[in-house]
């Protein structure tokens, strides 16, 4: 009744992170929202390290790279979100539909 | 083995619930909240994958520090707190097929490959401490030796570690805090004069 927890299972949680996380930087307008999605893709990403490094002969090497992924994650957010700081100081919005300033 | 399937069933449904609660809710601080239960499980799904540094890794920076910034973030931009961007539904419509066909492209690809069998179990424990105890493996990798995998190699498959990559992480992590307090910082004088 209960899923095994192998390989195709993790599998399984990593693309439904990862479609989601997708989703929902296409559709979101909020720029906090597409940067949510954002992290999701990058957990996804990380779901499927670690698994491979439990399951195949990949070793430590995968929990490293998760450990990396984990850390460059938290820069890209300290930056996007100064972005979205300046943005919303600039427009008072956060609507990212808004920001056509750079149209030629 | 069946405790183990069932932890794993539960944080794998709360994994997935949550991710699909972040795409589906409109507010954006409902959004945050799911996706702090969503990185939460993920973090009990490294645990049960025996990466116990990783796991509380995941538990410290994002649930703990990343997403307290991104709840400021959400403080800081909105101008009441249940603020409403709403998307029109058929985007919405689109984006939900589109999303599902995905999954399934991406899930039917992935399955379908027959992924390599160990052909031996990779012990990341040299330390002979319980199983998914991973620190000193890792610390070692970071400073540039893997006795996890150099134990049984000869000197021409030895792996070279981590230690530059570290570097470069520590540094890029000084570049992005001078570059987000530049970027954040406020403007008062500039928005006077014009």
């Amino acid at each position: 009744m209960f899923m095994a927890a192998d390989l195709n299972a993790y599998l399984l949680v990593g693309a439904v992170l990862f479609v989601c996380g997708v989703i929902c930087m296409a559709t979101k307008r909020n720029g906090i929202g597409v940067l949510m999605g954002v992290e999701l893709v990058l957990n996804g990403a990380n779901v499927n390290f670690v698994a491979f490094s439990r399951f195949t002969d990949l070793g430590l090497d995968g929990q490293v790279f998760s450990l990396f992924v984990i850390v460059l994650a938290a820069a890209e957010a300290a930056v996007a979100l100064a972005i979205a700081l300046n943005f919303y100081n600039n427009h008072l919005t956060i609507d990212v539909d808004r920001a056509n300033k750079l149209k030629g | 083995m069946s405790g183990e399937s069932f932890l794993f069933t539960v944080f794998a449904l709360a994994t997935c619930v949550s991710a699909i609660a972040v795409v589906v809710s409109q507010t954006v601080v409902r959004m945050a909240f799911w996706l702090v239960i969503s990185l939460g499980s993920t973090a009990a799904l490294f645990f049960l994958a025996h990466a116990d540094f990783v796991g509380a890794a995941q538990l410290l920076v994002y649930v703990g520090g990343t997403l307290v910034l991104l709840v400021f973030g959400v403080m800081l931009t909105a101008s009441g707190p249940y603020l409403k961007i709403a998307t029109s539904p058929g985007e919405t419509v689109l984006a939900g097929f589109l999303g599902l066909l995905f999954l399934f492209v991406v899930f039917g690809s992935v399955s379908g490959v027959e992924w390599r069998k160990p052909v031996a179990v990779v012990d990341a424990n040299v330390s002979t401490g319980a199983v998914g105890n991973t620190l000193r493996p890792l610390g070692l990798s970071f400073l540039g030796a893997r006795p996890d995998v150099d134990i049984n190699a000869d000197v021409k498959h030895k792996k070279a570690g981590y230690l530059l990559p570290f570097e470069i992480v520590s540094v890029h992590l000084l570049v992005v805090l001078i570059g987000a307090s530049y970027l954040a910082r406020a403007k008062r004088r500039s928005q006077a004069a014009g």
